[in-house]
């Protein structure tokens, strides 16, 4: 069953959208049946284990179906008990929680855009929760988080308050950068949260770093420490040189990360097929010694299964390992993307696929939780997100003298005056009214 | 006890340098007796507000040594390499999070030997042999360091840290500010730049220019084994990110260093030679071009100041200063570019904050904007030489 936790990668029972003839496969290869959207019906795709060499194209097929669907039809003779499902009751309410908490957001993001309380570039996420909560909320407040620009809903999977990050996106002082970071900029220390990056693939290195300070805390330093470190990215990053640069580094080291590409087609408004030699992702990996799979990302009980093995595979110490979730994001690139390259059938076709219905239909079939038990749970998180934006309404914005606080970490950095005292002791300094 | 004199360890007889062909190993560094302008003791901090831990903050040997030389000097004798190699060491040995990441740190010892035989005793992941992807490991320096790190990232020739100009500008010197100040960036990047013997144009870059605006990070040029090696110290104990700027020529400078420990201060420039006439601000390696004219200079009678300002960001503008306030003239030596370089940069920052105490217009001596050329003679002629020096202070003191 899927939910056992082997070392193999599978899919998890939900239904796929595309219906393919069932077959067994061999027990550490399995072929994934292509989505819709590659067009291509004959594409087999390998799902690779940890415990096969890396064989790459030998095997072939052209209608072979993943283990979803036999599973599937194994669920179906028996009636769904308990343990033939994939999440507790526990479990599907938090995940429900965070994708709600999620879209919920970032939908007060665009009416607080509109209405001129924040500015600048804001990246929204919606249509993409499945990515996020599925493989952060496996992960422990020690383990790290790195993201894009399109990262509010990562620190808020994370953990980092919904007062917080909508503060910073007010550029108020309670912000969880003081408001000096901004949409594209979300850090926090205490749930360690590395950012918020406005390049894209400048933030992989970084996540590498942290990976490899994990390593280095155990080999050297002799810590009792498996925190694991997810990159999340998207498809635009991945024909970019650090993101290749870091999965060589990653894999020649074995580094404890795993790299998540959340594939959403469009980069601004380059399509990943106009971009991209090569547009199977996944396949990277496997070309860099670390396993490459490929994930319905509009599912978040497949993206867990998934991000179950991938952290369990970084916390043993085996590796990275390089995930593609296939997603897909409901609003423009930004909020200043007029969005009108992409076609309205696609658009239409994932707005089908909505991960929050999705879960919804899930637990309610299941009999996880009752209607109103969600209800519950919506109104709950629409006041989480009210809140916040009255937290941030009333926070103060920067005073002057934040100016040139946090340039340096030893403000002695900024010299030694001409009266022979360092600048950083003229209380006027940080203001940026004395004379430089 | 005589708080005037600071020795640094002195060897004899230096060589010049206008003979290009002159290998500079078994270099010996001939620094004279530096003595602060001011009287104030060099020990102690500056108006007594500078926080100071165990370890001697400013530069002090263990004891004055009269200029004759003694039977047995205190010290020990080192190159330029050995010097950066044991800070590193000792912090290293210290602190047991400080680590290193570059190209051929490791089993090869680095290229040009500062990390040699570092790998054998700390293993390979605190000397960490990279694969050719500065932006990559420098960003993972970076992310290293937001987690509790203290990376060390060697560029194999500073030229190449233009391939990590991204991790540094954005992430080295932003992050600290753009998380509100949660994360801190303690890394130091270094490696050997400036203008060597025909190494192409490409081996052959300055990048002070290049870096210094960017905000959030610290730059200090190394020139001598002393301060290599305090400068070495005090970069990695900085929670700041600081690169340090080695250059290619001044590895094999030999120089009889303290035995016991000691770390300078990153934002003080070193007085090299007190002097009434004329101030000449520089760094690096021109600081020995502008020695060897400061002999030609005293023959024809003249005193000059010379300063090395070893911070090339931030300016230490006491020191500074307080020679512009008794020589009313300035002469800055450098090897960066003339456009946007650190001379440039100083002058700005001299004239502004110094303009009624000069009696002349500052003459600012860079090297030509050319890329390096291979030609030894092009070569020779893109760098301040020490007659163009002598010339330039002939001229300022008229």
């Amino acid at each position: 069953m899927a939910c056992s936790a082997t070392t193999r990668i599978i899919h998890n029972p939900l239904a796929i959208s595309s219906s393919r003839s069932a077959e067994k496969s061999d027990f550490s290869c399995k072929i994934l049946s292509p989505s819709s959207f590659w067009g291509s019906a004959s594409l087999g795709k390998k799902l690779l284990s940890v415990n096969k060499a890396i064989s790459p194209i030998s095997r072939r097929s052209a209608t072979v179906v993943a283990v979803s669907d036999v599973v599937k039809e194994k669920k179906l003779k028996s009636s769904s008990s308990v343990s033939n499902l994939l999440i507790t009751k526990e479990e599907g309410l938090v995940l429900y929680e965070d994708m709600v908490l999620g879209r919920a957001f970032e939908d007060m993001c665009a009416q607080m855009y509109y209405r001129g309380k924040m500015f600048g570039f804001v990246h929204l996420y919606n249509g993409q929760e499945a990515v996020s909560t599925g493989f952060i909320k496996l992960l422990k407040k020690e383990d790290c988080v790195v993201s894009t620009y399109r990262d509010h809903v990562h620190a808020l999977s994370k953990g980092v308050p919904a007062r917080q990050v909508m503060s910073e996106l007010f550029g108020k002082t309670t912000g969880c950068c003081r408001g000096q970071g901004g949409s594209m900029h979300m850090f926090s220390k205490e749930h360690n949260v590395l950012g918020g990056f406005a390049f894209i693939g400048e933030g992989i290195p970084v996540a590498t770093g942290a990976a490899f300070t994990s390593k280095y805390k155990r080999e050297v330093l002799k810590e009792d420490c498996d925190e694991v470190t997810l990159a999340f990215f998207g498809d635009g990053t991945c024909n970019n040189g650090q993101f290749f640069e870091c999965l060589n580094m990653a894999a020649l080291w074995k580094l404890p990360i795993v790299f998540v590409v959340e594939n959403n087609l469009w980069a601004i408004g380059m399509s990943h097929l106009r971009a991209t030699s090569d547009p199977e992702i996944w396949k990277k990996g496997p070309a860099f010694g670390m396993p490459g799979v490929h994930v319905d990302g509009m599912d978040v009980l497949k993206v867990r299964e998934v991000a179950i093995e991938a952290v369990g595979r970084a916390r043993r110490g085996e590796g990275p390992t390089l995930v593609e979730c296939e997603t897909y994001r409901f609003r423009g690139h930004s909020l200043a993307d007029p969005d009108e390259l992409r076609d309205p059938a696609e658009k239409a076709h994932y707005a089908t696929r909505d991960p929050i219905t999705a879960l919804k239909k899930y637990i309610l079939e299941n009999k996880l939780a009752s209607e109103a038990e969600l209800k519950a749970i919506e109104k709950k998180i629409d006041e989480v997100v009210e809140d916040s934006v009255e937290f941030a309404d009333k926070s103060p914005v920067p005073a002057r003298s934040q100016l040139l606080e946090n340039v340096f970490a030893d403000p002695r950095g900024f010299g030694i005056g001409p009266d022979g005292k360092y600048r950083c002791e003229d209380p006027k300094f940080t203001e940026g009214t004395a004379q430089v | 006890m005589a708080a005037m004199l600071q020795s640094f360890g002195v060897a004899t007889a230096s060589v010049g340098f206008s003979d290009h062909s002159t290998k500079l190993s078994g270099f010996s560094v001939h620094s004279l007796p530096v003595i602060r302008s001011e009287g104030r003791s060099i020990s102690g901090p500056i108006n007594g507000t500078r926080k100071t831990g165990k370890v001697i903050t400013k530069a002090v040997a263990a004891q004055a040594e009269s200029p004759a030389s003694a039977a047995s000097k205190p010290g020990h004798e080192l190159l330029l390499f050995e010097a950066l190699r044991e800070g590193l060491e000792e912090e290293m040995d210290r602190d047991p999070r400080v680590c290193v990441m570059g190209e051929d740190v490791g089993h090869y010892g680095g290229s040009y030997k500062v990390t040699r035989g570092l790998a054998q005793k700390y293993g390979d992941l605190r000397v960490l042999d990279t694969p050719i992807a500065e932006n990559s490991f420098t960003g993972m320096a970076v992310g290293a360091a937001m987690t509790g790190l203290r990376p060390i990232v060697e560029g194999m020739n500073m030229g190449f840290l233009l391939l990590a100009f991204n991790q540094i500008s954005d992430n080295c010197g932003m992050l600290h500010y753009t998380s509100g100040g949660q994360f801190t960036i303690p890394t130091v990047i270094r490696g050997p730049g400036g203008v060597g013997r025909q190494l192409g144009a490409e081996h052959s870059q300055r990048l002070e220019s290049y870096f210094q605006s960017i905000p959030g990070i610290q730059m200090v040029a190394c020139s001598t084994p002393y301060n290599a090696k305090g400068l070495m110290k005090a970069a990695i104990r900085s929670e700041n990110p600081v690169v340090l700027f080695e250059h290619v020529l001044l590895y094999n400078l030999k120089e009889r260093i303290p035995d016991e420990e000691y770390v300078l201060n990153l934002e003080e420039a070193e007085m090299v030679r007190p002097g009434e006439h004329v101030t000449i601000l520089t760094y690096s390696r021109m600081r020995y071009h502008v020695m060897q004219a400061a002999k030609t200079l005293v023959n024809k009678g003249y005193d000059p100041e010379v300063i090395d300002i070893r911070s090339l960001k931030p300016f230490d503008l006491h020191t500074i200063g307080n020679s512009v306030k008794k020589t009313h003239r300035v002469v800055i030596v450098e090897e960066c570019m003339r456009t946007g370089g650190i001379g440039a940069s100083l002058t700005a920052a001299i004239n502004e904050n110094f303009h009624d105490y000069l009696d002349a217009p500052i003459i600012c001596l860079s090297s030509q904007d050319v890329p390096t050329p291979y030609a030894g003679t092009l070569e020779e002629w893109t760098v301040v030489q020490p007659p163009q020096i002598v010339a330039a202070v002939e001229q300022l003191c008229q």
